[in-house]
């Protein structure tokens, strides 16, 4: 089994604000989701949440607000899960409900060296 | 105390192009790095590195495309998390990376995690 | 692994509470703020719990970040600070932490004086169902047209035009004073009456949504009750009402989907503990001196709650009947009578009478009469009935109608 990490980015000015029962929804989609994977015992660890700022450094003295902010997406938290494959990792990744927000899922794998 | 999550993106091109002892000395002045925010007790997780140039991005469950998320050239290669007080002290950390001495590009992003 | 499960509506509970005190807290004219500090809330809980699980207590959870962010929102927004300082200034120093108060008491009081503002007499009252809607249940604006069968940009129009209408008549959260909230609270009786009628009548057609709509109507009217000051016999006596009506909910409908009239209904389905709990609060109801029409409507429901056809079931029924008409016209409620006349007096009577009505334009009209010729003349029942198909505009109505003409 190797580790991969899924890393969820969104673009966070534009996520459809929907009422509170839609959301209610979309937060189980989640929490059904993830559960999903657990069930599998394939989540290593459920990893974290993101506050929406941030700082990024390129330099000594090049320090710029706010998250990466070259493309309209930013990274909203992180997960990493165990599988055989990275095809099989995909596989889990397809059921995650960033989608219906129009973000988007990286699946890398992680080093054990 | 707060975490902070540090997201570290290369240039995995410029970092091909330094020599076999420049990359070894890069990685013990990284391992410095790490060990001395440990030894001020401020690394709350290790992290892990990514393997270079592997991995998949999902747009929708049909979607699917290979590599890293490439955001300009730079992708991700790693991630720790580190505690500190406020952003500008992490900001400090960060600025001691041996990266920054290389002039290779790359930058780490850093963000608070949520801890409600 | 935290197997909890979410509570049903968890999000829409909460949202009503953010609302309604951060609305308070700041003023009505800036309920957009509100909107946006809630809908933040639910979108870092979709996230976090996505990746961390369900917390100990969602709903303290969601109340907590719901105050952070109205901090924060504070802290960066000194204009709208300084405006809702100024009268708490000069009493214990203020900081962004304690004008926040989420506290189930001050939730409490939030929400009663929110529907005061809402239930404004300026405001139309098809704009006050809709922001009751809204801001009172935390309904979304699809759920909302879909419970008033119409579209989103009506709705949206709706709401637009009234909470332009609460900035700038300058409507505030609180109570009317004491001699005043007798009055007021007459509108906001007709709107919670309404909101459950909508949910009870509009559509024959069993909908989640349209039941819950009633139970929210309840819920609403219930509140007022928990309050001393507007504890009144008429709150009461809508509270009776709506209890009654509800306790057929599971009869009304069989396993199709389609209406069940009373007539036809299995009483073992009614809910005994709804007729109960809608005796009780018509029992304290009656303890005014004031006779709304709340109070008649509730012993029309009440005598209901018998099946069997007895002379006083049907007496008490008429009576009631006619004082409801002194009080308040409708045409609805003169062909219920003209019924009840037929069952306490006699079917002969009842057509004299129904024929003075002339409602000839309403489908209801003509299936009264047709149901009181059925067994005297079938040939004008027929004509009646076939009138009455001609005039039903939805669906549901032309299959009963049709069903009366078959049975003929």
């Amino acid at each position: 089994m190797k580790e991969f990490l899924f890393i969820y980015r969104r673009d966070v000015n534009n996520i459809p604000k929907g009422s509170p029962e839609e959301m209610q929804i979309e937060t189980k989609r989640w929490m059904d989701w993830i559960g999903s994977i657990a069930a599998q015992n394939k989540l290593v660890n459920r990893g974290n949440r993101l506050e929406v700022g941030g700082k990024v450094v390129k330099g000594l003295s090049l320090v710029t607000d706010g998250p990466y902010a070259e493309i309209k997406e930013s990274i909203g938290g992180y997960s990493i899960v165990k599988a055989n494959t990275i095809e099989e990792a995909c596989e889990m990744a397809k059921g995650c409900p960033v989608f219906s927000i129009g973000g988007t899922v990286e699946v890398r794998e992680i080093s054990v060296m | 105390m707060k975490d902070f999550l540090f997201i570290f993106r290369v240039d995995y091109a410029g970092m091909g192009r330094l020599s076999a002892e420049e990359l070894q000395n890069v990685a013990a002045a990284a391992k410095g790095w790490i060990e001395n925010i440990a030894a001020q007790n401020k690394l709350a997780d290790k992290g892990n590195r990514l393997i270079p140039g592997s991995g998949k991005v999902l747009r929708s469950k049909d979607i699917i495309t290979d590599g890293p998320y490439v955001e300009t050239k730079e992708a991700i290669n790693g991630y720790l998390i580190i505690k500190s007080a406020t952003i500008e002290e992490a900001v400090d950390i960060a600025k001691n990376n041996p990266l920054f001495k290389l002039n290779i590009g790359g930058s780490i992003e850093i963000r608070e995690v949520s801890t409600i | 692994m935290n197997d909890d499960k979410l509570i049903p509506h968890l999000f829409r509970t909460e949202y009503r509470k953010i609302i309604a005190v951060l609305c308070k807290t700041f003023g009505l004219e800036h309920i957009e703020i509100a909107e946006d500090i809630a809908s933040d809330t639910f979108l870092q809980a979709s996230e976090t719990w996505g990746i961390k699980g369900l917390p100990d207590n969602p709903a303290a959870w969601l109340t907590t970040v719901a105050k952070n962010k109205a901090k924060n929102y504070l802290k960066h927004n000194k204009i709208l600070l300084d405006k809702i300082m100024p009268g708490i200034k000069y009493s214990a120093p203020q900081t962004e932490e304690t004008i926040i108060d989420l506290s189930t008491e001050n939730i409490r009081d939030s929400q009663l004086k929110m529907m005061f503002a809402v239930c404004h007499p300026c405001i139309a009252t098809e704009a006050q169902i809709a922001l009751a809607l809204r801001v009172l249940c935390g309904f979304g604006i699809d759920e909302i047209a879909s419970a008033f069968l119409t579209n989103k940009a009506t709705i949206n129009k709706r709401l637009v035009r009234a909470k332009d209408k609460l900035r700038r008549e300058k409507i505030s959260i609180e109570l009317p004073l004491p001699d005043e909230i007798n009055n007021r609270l007459d509108v906001v009786l007709r709107t919670l009456y309404l909101l459950y009628n909508e949910g009870y009548y509009t559509s024959q057609n069993e909908n989640i949504l349209r039941r819950e709509l009633c139970y929210e109507a309840m819920r609403l009217t219930f509140s007022l009750i928990e309050n001393e000051q507007t504890n009144l016999p008429q709150v009461n006596a809508l509270f009776a009402l709506m209890s009654f009506h509800a306790s057929r909910f599971d009869a009304r409908m069989n396993e199709k989907g389609e209406a069940v009239l009373y007539d036809e209904q299995d009483e073992t389905l009614w809910d005994k503990k709804l007729i109960q709990q809608g005796e009780y609060f018509l029992q304290q109801s009656s303890r005014g001196k004031q006779l709304s029409k709340y109070h008649l409507e509730a012993g029309i429901a009440y005598w209901h709650t018998y099946k069997e056809d007895t002379k006083e079931k049907w007496e008490n029924i008429l009576q009631l009947y006619n004082q409801l008409l002194m009080l308040e016209y409708s045409p609805v409620i003169a062909l219920n009578r003209t019924y009840a006349l037929s069952k306490a007096n006699s079917i002969d009577e009842a057509i004299a009478e129904a024929e003075k009505l002339q409602l000839t334009h309403n489908h209801l009209y003509h299936t009264l009469l047709g149901e009181l010729y059925k067994n005297k003349n079938v040939q004008k029942a027929a004509f009646h009935f076939s009138e009455a198909l001609q005039l039903a505009k939805t669906p549901e109505d032309k299959q009963l109608i049709q069903r009366k003409i078959d049975a003929l």
